[in-house]
């Protein structure tokens, strides 16, 4: 246990001396890793907790980010009213999804097909809604400052990476004490064997939507931290397949339903995606669709080789609990 | 820590940032390209980027300036501008030029006004890219509501010089960010251009993802529309065309009143005779005009199986966004970021070799009084065709294909 | 809104929907028998379309005459496939066996835009661009030729698997694991077969699709959803269903293009979908 402890200490503490060595580049970068990080443990939150593969997560991502980015641009209202509009619809959505799949019985592929037609739909009619800008998409005010608006959650980029430093802490610390708690065994259980758990007398109905609604409330701030650092949201970007591929990326490489995957899944591929792009324009081969076939390579290989992820695969040589 | 030392480190940082630029009082320009090489853009980044490789060469006889190009391809995705920008800002660049595609010049935008380098568009047609109220990005390239207005404007000069009056239009449009903000400037000018004989009788907007365009066609010819005015991108330009000949649909015309695709070499390729006589009112280079002549001699050593033409739109404003930043470092002669910028303000390009007036750059840095030209496909070339004084043909409409 | 506008619109989208049926039939053979989710099925319907495309630059050859040798060596590399790569992921979790193939589809995509760059591939055949007239109907002449071709592919298939001793082993295995496995059947070699089999498919509803669309790298991922869409709604493990389900889809969407706005016509197939697996989850033909 103590080892742990120590080794997240370290961590803690590089994290939040980055910027006094890192460039704006690297900050940048660090901020994508976070975002990813955060937005991954609340995928694992439903898919590793609670055994639910959803591949349609960008569903809240984009509502959430829809949702506080409609309310600044129309009204004015900064990002802390918008947050609790942007969870509040996630998680009615989460819920209504849930209860169609799990009163229906739909489960595995299925579930998982479920939640990508959902996201399909909504992209598709999103593209229709004027009101939120349409296919043209929607563009926040920006307004640079160097001061820290914290208030409209405006200002330079160092605020983003501590903002997101922040919650990606509070995301990890929030799951190592669920998964610890009478919710987490029941989760586990779920996931181990529904049937099982159900006889035991778990309410396994009531757990899973937990577990959706959990998740998608995560999601949803995600979804209103793009809002605000990216500015600009369209349809078509935000609520794509690809970027709900993107986003269990990180947990898959990581290690699904460890605590510390997710994390570490989401630093392995952004440095990983940026450092063939660096290797590739060193060794000159600029041909468009290499980087993505060494990228999906690799992905190939960690899912063949380690199928479990590379983190507890590293956890077991650390001699640290995953 | 207390806020005072959260700014001195954050004034640490920016001072450790700025030290590259004030190192690189060297005598070249580094001009950082960021264009969609793959991804579903990298056709038509491929093709600026034709327009970029030619520029140093042209830009060193023209302007005695040495500028050095450093290429990144943000796989149009807006998250990697932004991170590519960034890099690119990181590796020295003085400044940015691109990115054809409006949500990553709105990313790349904030990155360039937040670092306080230069951003010069090259191709992006949202209007609020130019609205936010930035000091450090220019737009040398229509917005959506200048596309249209003269898009139309030349479609009433088509039919006067062509002696024709369609009295009705059907409306057909991709329902992207470009077709919406064209559908909307189009809804908005109409009206207030009365001298068009016609009528927009049906509207039809499209997935521009679709690969199957029946429906919208059937729906189209119900119409019973004089001609076919048509806001779409190469695919689908492509396989309307074709099922207009399988539905034996025979318009007027197809007209375009400011889009991409039907003077794109692809559409030729796959089309053959079938491309002949479309019309598209986009922004061109002018084939007449001095540095046209220049652009097109580097760009045939460059590309010696290629034509400039088919490159004519992508690849003329690439090397004219370039031309800009060269021409303000020869007067600024620094390059420090703010010096350029303002610069960049100062600028009056009368040599140049797109349409319209100078380029010079409004309080929002956009360039007005951009032209368009009317191209219509001819002889499996795009031909510019109006106005006159830029034309090396005679319009044809309607088209020989027309059946009443 | 005329009756013909109506009439010629329905006819197509039957048309169309039954090449997408037949792609979808592939992917319900693999998906019913063998249990993997192969998000990889559309670039492999991308890749037989290119092949089209090469064997028609090449030697002139017509899609129809390309189908056998395209779908002969699908097969060989679908059995390949499942033996080497996804054999030893049957037993995986699901998230698992997704994401494999989705490496797999993120390789290939990529590979055919390193291979073939992003521009538009096509077939120009005089006959893809006639139609038959029948009155105020106009039948496209290529379309009507495809969904040809994919009713005779189904028929073979189907003929497979109801009389061959191959065809009836496979179904045992996909019925029920452990009894064909009791009875000494061969399952890993059947899965692999079954697997090539369902290539075998995907490539002639390639060569049949390569004359009505052009070819583009991103295609893949869009007929990949497609695929799942309409095999969902016609039923796993049905082959009528695939086929159903795809002109149910195709009509569907045309008619939801007009008479709703054309941009919003997938739409109503995710809807539908959506329906489906709430209301019946084995889909329309589907056994539990």
């Amino acid at each position: 246990m103590k080892k742990e402890f120590v080794y997240l200490g370290i961590l803690a503490v590089l994290m939040l001396a980055l910027p006094a060595v890192a460039g704006p580049y690297w900050l940048s970068v660090a901020t994508l890793i976070l975002y990813f990080a955060y937005t991954g443990q609340a995928w694992n939150v439903m898919m590793g907790f609670a055994g639910q593969l959803s591949l349609g997560h960008s569903l809240y991502v984009g509502v959430g980010a829809y949702a506080a980015g409609a309310i600044f641009f129309h009204y004015g209202i900064g990002p802390w009213a918008g947050l609790w509009v942007a969870m509040l619809l996630c998680v009615a959505l989460g819920l209504v999804i849930g209860f169609l799949a799990f009163r229906f019985g739909i489960s595995g592929v299925y579930f998982a097909l479920l939640t990508i037609a959902f996201a399909e739909f909504t992209r598709i009619g999103f593209d229709h809604l004027d009101w939120l800008g349409g296919p043209g998409g929607m563009f926040l005010k920006v307004a640079q400052r160097d001061t820290w608006d914290v208030l409209n959650f405006r200002g330079p980029p160092l605020m983003y990476y501590y903002s997101m430093l922040l919650l990606t802490a509070l995301a990890f610390l929030g799951c190592y004490f669920l998964l610890k708690s009478r919710a987490g065994y029941y989760w586990q259980a779920i996931r181990e064997n529904e049937e099982a758990a159900q006889a035991l007398g778990i309410n396994t109905f009531r757990w899973k939507m937990a577990a959706v609604a959990l998740s998608a409330a995560m999601t949803s701030i995600s979804g209103v931290f793009f809002a605000f650092y990216y500015n600009n949201l369209f349809p078509h970007e935000i609520f794509s397949m690809n970027r709900s591929i993107e986003l269990i990326l990180g947990p898959v490489i990581g290690g699904i339903g460890t605590l510390f995957g997710p994390i570490f899944g989401a630093a392995v591929l952004t440095l990983l995606s940026d450092g063939i792009t660096e290797a590739l324009a060193a060794l000159g081969w600029e041909i468009p669709g290499i980087k993505q076939v060494f990228y999906g390579l690799v992905l190939l290989a960690v899912v063949m080789f380690l199928p479990h992820g590379i983190w507890p695969a590293i956890a077991k040589r650390l001699k640290i609990r995953a | 820590m207390n806020r005072r030392n959260f700014n001195r480190a954050l004034a640490a940082s920016a001072a450790l940032a700025a030290v590259p630029y004030v190192r690189a009082q060297s005598p070249k320009l580094k001009i950082g390209v960021i264009l969609p090489k793959s991804g579903y853009l990298s056709f038509i980044g491929q093709s600026c980027q034709k327009g970029a490789d030619l520029a140093p060469g042209v830009i060193r006889d023209l302007l005695g300036v040495d500028i050095e190009l450093m290429n990144a391809d943000f796989e149009s995705n807006v998250d990697t501008a932004r991170t590519r920008a960034e890099r690119l800002i990181q590796e020295g660049a003085n400044v940015l030029v691109g990115p054809f595609d409006s949500g990553a010049a709105a990313a790349i935008a904030q990155v360039a006004e937040q670092r306080g380098v230069p951003f010069v568009i090259n191709i992006a047609a949202a209007p609020q890219i130019t609205e936010q109220g930035y000091k450090f990005v220019f737009r040398n390239f229509q917005t959506a509501g200048d596309i249209v207005r003269n898009g139309l404007a030349l479609m009433g000069e088509l039919f006067q010089a062509t002696n024709t009056v369609p009295r009705t239009a059907v409306f057909m449009h991709v329902n992207d960010t470009f077709g919406q903000a064209m559908a909307k400037g189009i809804g908005a000018f109409m009206p207030r251009l009365t001298q068009l004989p016609f009528k927009i009788v049906d509207t039809i907007s499209y997935d521009p993802a679709a690969k199957d365009l029946t429906v919208e066609v059937s729906k189209a010819k119900a119409a019973n529309a004089d001609f076919l005015m048509l806001v779409c991108r190469l695919n689908d330009a492509i396989i309307l065309r074709r099922e207009m000949v399988k539905q034996r649909w025979n318009p007027m015309g197809i007209v375009s009143p400011g889009s991409p695709g039907m003077y794109e070499e692809q559409y030729f390729k796959a089309l053959g005779k079938l491309s002949e006589h479309s019309i598209s009112n986009v922004p061109w280079y002018n084939p007449n005009a001095k540095l046209t002549k220049v652009v097109e001699k580097a760009f045939l050593k460059q590309n010696p199986k290629d034509k400039l033409v088919f490159h004519g739109l992508n690849a003329g404003f690439t090397f004219e966004a370039i031309l800009v930043a060269a021409d303000a470092y020869k007067r600024a002669k620094s390059t420090d970021a703010k010096t350029l910028a303002d610069a960049i303000r100062q600028t009056n390009i009368t040599e140049k070799m797109t349409l319209g007036g100078p380029i010079k750059f409004n309080e929002k840095g956009q360039v007005e009084g951009i032209g368009s030209a009317c191209v219509q496909n001819l002889n499996l070339t795009p031909t510019v065709v109006l106005p006159t004084n830029a034309a090396t043909a005679k319009p044809v409409f309607p088209a020989p294909y027309y059946k009443k | 809104m005329s009756v013909d506008l109506v009439a010629n619109v329905v006819i197509a989208g039957v048309l169309t929907g039954l090449v997408y049926g037949l792609m979808a039939l592939g992917l319900s053979v693999i998906f019913g028998v063998v249990r993997v989710v192969n998000f990889a099925h559309g670039e492999m319907m991308t890749v037989a379309m290119y092949a089209a495309t090469i064997l028609f630059a090449a030697f002139k050859l017509d899609p129809f005459l390309a189908m056998l040798p395209v779908a002969a060596l699908f097969f060989v590399l679908g059995y390949a496939l499942q033996a080497g790569l996804i054999n030893p992921f049957i037993t995986r979790p699901e998230h698992s066996q997704f994401m494999l193939l989705v490496a797999v589809a993120i390789v290939m995509v990529n590979a055919m835009l390193m291979i073939f760059g992003p521009d538009a591939r096509n077939v120009q055949l005089d006959y893809q661009l006639e139609s038959f007239e029948i009155g105020k109907i106009l039948i496209d002449k290529a379309r009507l030729y495809a969904a040809g071709a994919a009713l005779v592919a189904a028929a073979a298939l189907f003929c497979f698997f109801r009389y061959s001793l191959t065809g009836k082993a496979i179904r045992a295995c996909a019925d029920n694991y452990l009894g064909a496995k009791v009875v000494g059947l061969n399952v890993k070699k059947y899965y692999a077969f079954t697997f090539g089999l369902g290539s075998a498919c995907v490539a002639v509803a390639g060569c049949a699709m390569a004359l009505l669309v052009d070819v583009t790298p991103p295609l893949g991922p869009y007929y990949t959803l497609l695929a799942f869409v309409i095999v969902i709604v016609g039923g796993l493990g049905s082959m009528t269903g695939a086929l159903l389900g795809g002109v149910l889809i195709g009509v569907s969407e045309a008619l939801a293009g007009l008479f709703i706005t054309p941009s919003a016509k997938s739409m109503f197939s995710f809807g539908l979908l959506i329906l489906v697996l709430l209301l019946r989850p084995q889909g329309l033909l589907g056994r539990r």
